[in-house]
């Protein structure tokens, strides 16, 4: 089966700036893809490149197997939620949701049952005749989904649809997206910098930086075996630390990470014929304890600096050679160990726990 | 701020109403009886007939104005920052030099020997000589030009705070160009173009510098004829008259656009 979008090596231009590098992509009916990167790194560029408000300086564009690199956006049958929600400001609520079917000349009572359906779906009944500025964030947000959808296109794009919404608001529709994504069966590309909400709802996330696609993944894919420092960096937080080989055998890698502490790792893991590389350790893998662990790699350190956070607890911690990781534990009982600054653990590290990256 | 509107709209305009029903004697001073007579000649055919020619020539002007006004307004309104003030500050350029030379100039060009002639002449099209200058058209002409910028700086105004997002989202919703004006573009500037048709029709209809110049003073307009009063046939009173009417039908004109957008407000 053909990909609902494909990107085949799309460069995009400003000027003398790089927005996008040779991207190509596929995205499969009913997926749910995130491009995920910082602002700036070209995500948003390649939304609109799909959309069609951009046209690629180099490479072609695809929609269910048709090519629309050159097709205007009102001519693709994708929609669009956009960041600022764009909702039209002299029309009503349900003239918004209408407003697609009207510029594609349906009927106006299948239009009337459409968009009524629509925004019963989004839960806003009701809301019809109203203006778009006596409406609250979380509502707008709604009517310009449901605007959105109200057009059956064959993919959805969302622009950091989000940002706008509080924290509270923000989880629960990150729900509802899902939910409404898999009910529609639709195709949704999402574009946004925060890695929570890709975490959350995404099929696949694309690490987008600087231009181009660093990985493309499930999301457990992108956080257990990160591709690239960037991804490992951008993605949950990570001990990234400049490792040099001591010794390898046909098993293990032994490895001396800045700071001096020497750590055992899968042979396998680490790349060939390379002397240094970086080391990944995501805080929660280190096993802090006041007692000895066993664990592949074993090592004593100083609780330097303590962070409750309630459901967890940040630790700053320094080994005797002098390497600086923080750890994150777990606050599973009241009862359970609690940290302070100044004391001193024992750690334990697997060495499957361990990712090396390629330094750049 | 309230003795500014004293001083300068409310006193005078209370003596242009005081006069109005006064009598003038043979010399022209203004006597103080009170009379109907100066309003029984305002709606005297002949008066009443300028009056609708005045309120055409004006409406006219703004339509063109509208017309020609309005893409250059969205042109600038939508041109990158850097821009936009240079081509405003070209848009407002004419305000440096005087109305009157201003005039003179379109004289010139439009005369039987002038410019446009020229021009038309040397094309081999075997157009021309137009005998434009002293004409309507002529008028016509002189009121868009003088008061064009006028109709473009408000339209300016609402093309710059239109969300560019709300015309892209237009297009993403399958809007072509043709249906994004009537359905989104339009009706977001309309302020812009109620302010504009305001500042443009209200004093075009009362011009007569223009009248004069370019139409030879072949067209009189409403504005020609109050002129003629205060200055030539010294019949103040009439002229007061004549210029109360007119005030009571611009602040007709400008209740009813005021309704509009109340209206507009209220259901957009």
């Amino acid at each position: 089966m053909s990909a609902r979008v494909e990107l085949r090596n799309v460069t995009k231009t400003f000027g003398t700036v790089d927005a996008v590098r040779d991207v190509s992509l596929e995205i499969a009916a009913g997926e749910f893809l995130t491009l995920l990167g910082p602002s700036g790194c070209g995500k948003t560029t390649l939304l609109r490149i799909i959309a069609g408000f951009e046209q690629p300086s180099s490479g072609s564009v695809w929609l269910g197997g048709v090519e629309v690199t050159h097709l205007p956006p009102y001519r693709r049958p994708v929609n669009q939620v956009f960041q600022s929600y764009a909702l039209f400001p002299h029309l009503t609520v349900a003239e918004n949701v209408g407003f697609g079917l009207r510029m594609q000349r349906v009927p106006a009572a299948e239009a009337a049952e459409r968009v009524r359906e629509a925004l019963e779906l989004v839960s806003l009944t009701g809301l019809d005749a109203r203006s778009p500025d006596q409406l609250s964030g979380g509502q707008k947000q709604r009517v310009a989904l449901a605007r959105a959808i109200v057009c059956r296109p064959q993919v959805l794009l969302l622009d950091e649809p989000l940002s706008a919404l509080d924290a509270k608001l923000r989880h629960a529709m990150q729900l509802e997206l899902k939910r409404l994504q898999r009910q529609l069966g639709l195709t949704f590309v999402f574009v946004t910098h925060d890695q929570e909400e890709a975490l959350t709802m995404s099929d696949r996330i694309a690490i987008v930086n600087r231009g181009r696609i660093e990985q493309l993944g499930t999301a457990h894919e992108i956080y257990h075996q990160p591709a690239t420092p960037f991804a490992a960096a951008f993605v949950g937080e990570a001990n990234l630390l400049e490792a040099e080989l001591l010794e390898l055998d046909a098993l293990n890698a032994q490895v001396c990470v800045k700071g001096g502490l020497r750590l055992v790792l899968p042979a396998t893991a680490w790349p060939e014929g390379a002397k240094t590389a970086l080391v990944s350790i995501r805080p929660e893998k280190i096993h802090v304890a006041r007692q000895p662990v066993v664990a592949a790699n074993t090592f004593e350190a100083r609780v330097e600096d303590e962070v409750f956070k309630g459901a967890t607890d940040h630790l700053l911690l320094a080994t005797a050679a002098g390497t600086r990781l923080s750890a994150v534990v777990a606050n599973e009982s009241a009862l359970g160990e609690i940290f302070h600054a100044g004391d001193r653990v024992f750690c334990g590290l697997h060495a499957d726990d361990l990712v090396v990256l390629r330094a750049e | 701020m309230l003795l500014w509107l004293l001083a300068f709209v409310v006193v005078p305009s209370a003596i242009l109403f005081v006069y109005s029903f006064c009598e003038r004697d043979e010399l022209g001073r203004v006597v103080f009886s009170f009379t109907w007579e100066n309003y029984q000649r305002v709606f005297d055919p002949i008066y009443l007939r300028i009056f609708v020619r005045s309120i055409g020539y004006a409406a006219l002007t703004t339509a063109i104005c509208i017309v020609a006004g309005f893409p250059v307004a969205y042109f600038i309104g939508r041109a990158g920052e850097a821009w936009r003030n240079r081509l405003l500050l070209l848009v407002m350029v004419p305000f440096w030099t005087s109305f009157l030379i201003r005039t003179y100039a379109w004289i010139t060009i439009l005369k039987q020997e002038g410019l446009l002639n020229a021009v038309l002449q040397s094309l081999p099209f075997g157009l021309g000589p137009w005998d434009l200058l002293y004409t309507p058209t002529a008028v016509v002409i002189g009121l868009v030009y003088a008061y064009l910028p006028f109709m473009i700086l408000p339209i300016y105004g609402s093309v710059e705070k239109l969300d560019g997002a709300l015309i892209e989202a237009a297009h993403d919703l399958g809007a072509g160009p043709l249906r994004v004006f009537p359905a989104v573009i339009l009706p977001l500037t309309l302020p812009g173009i109620a302010a504009g048709t305001l500042l443009v029709f209200v004093p075009a209809i009362a011009m007569f510098a223009i009248t004069d110049l370019m139409g030879g003073a072949r067209v009189p307009l409403i504005g020609n004829v109050i002129q003629n009063q205060f200055l030539q046939a010294r019949d103040w009173p009439f002229g007061a008259a004549l210029g109360v009417v007119f005030m009571a039908l611009f602040a007709a004109t400008y209740w009813a656009l005021l309704r509009f957008r109340a209206r507009e407000d209220s259901i957009g």
